[in-house]
């Protein structure tokens, strides 16, 4: 089992693995951009967005456009490290076998 | 094996969402058929008006500016190339407001936007210069220069969106560029740019993406 301990459990769910897809090639994504690209409902996004804040995967910013508060991500630098070993690790091992 | 398939799938899955996030792709090949067939009905209409009359086109696009006949024929090709643009549009943004939703998008999001503003820049820079050209009488050039600046708009939109509209645009501004040498021949470069190579096109991204599987 070359490269298993490339992959990375916080990539693990479908929705985080997509957060990071779309914040890789993407600068800031707000919101409901995010949640319209993923085709997630109100409320299941959340979580997920902080457990990548927690590993400083992500930053989240929070601003008012308008009267509106309007909330954005960008992936870190160390997020995109890890994702991108991470897709390596995925074909690594698809390779391998 | 099962380790396997979720490796695959994982796979696929950032790179849909990769795309879908960054690239305008419910763009339908079907606006093109449609704009390719406006631009040729388009195109006969004018090719006939000239049979009927005393000038030809090339003739025409070499007579002097300002002489009465000249402004009003001007005036009728202006009102047909808008008429073929309108059509166009509207039927572009049906099949592809369709096809958003069948793919469950919206059709107007970011990577939407990013490529309107691409291909309309070149676009609006081109027009401005084709209202140039007819002031100052230089008709036979309003041809070659829709096809040039409609090419380099579509270069630099397909980073937005499909990768093929790069060979679409590059075919047009050699087509533009050929049909500024071979001056007077424009209406015959025009019908075959925004004619044929649509039609082409379209079909080619019609089969490629949308048809549906049997």
């Amino acid at each position: 089992m070359q490269g298993f301990n490339q992959l990375n459990k916080a990539f693990e769910s479908r929705v985080r693995l997509g957060i990071m897809s779309i914040l890789l090639v993407n600068d800031w994504v707000n919101y409901t951009d995010m949640k319209d690209t993923l085709g997630l409902t109100d409320g299941n996004l959340a979580s997920h967005v902080s457990s990548l804040e927690k590993l400083e995967y992500i930053q989240v910013r929070k601003e008012f456009v308008g009267k509106k508060p309007q909330t954005s991500y960008a992936a870190t630098q160390l997020g995109k490290l890890e994702f991108q070993k991470h897709i390596d690790g995925l074909e690594r091992l698809l390779k391998g076998s | 094996m099962e380790e396997n398939k979720k490796h695959l799938d994982d796979l696929l899955h950032i790179r849909s969402m990769m795309e879908r996030s960054s690239r305008f792709l419910s763009l339908s090949g079907l606006s093109g058929v449609f704009a390719g067939i406006y631009a040729i009905i388009g195109a006969a209409i004018v090719y006939f008006d000239f049979q009927a009359g005393s000038l030809t086109y090339s003739e025409y696009v070499r007579s002097t500016a300002g002489a009465e006949n000249q402004d009003k024929k001007l005036m009728f090709l202006v009102a047909i190339a808008l008429m073929v643009l309108l059509s166009s549009l509207v039927t572009g943004y049906l099949f592809t407001s369709r096809k958003a939703k069948k793919q469950g998008l919206k059709i107007w999001d970011k990577s939407a936007k990013r490529m309107m503003l691409n291909l309309f820049f070149p676009l609006f820079a081109g027009g401005v210069l084709c209202l140039v050209m007819m002031h100052h009488g230089l008709l036979g050039m309003v041809a070659p220069l829709t096809l040039i600046f409609y090419g380099l708009g579509l270069y630099g939109s397909s980073k937005y969106s499909f990768v093929e509209l790069k060979y679409l645009g590059i075919s047009e501004v050699l087509l533009g560029l050929a049909s500024a040498y071979f001056y007077g021949k424009g209406l015959l470069f025009w019908t075959i740019g925004f004619g044929l190579l649509h039609i082409i096109y379209g079909s080619l991204m019609y089969f490629k993406y949308e048809k549906p599987a049997k």
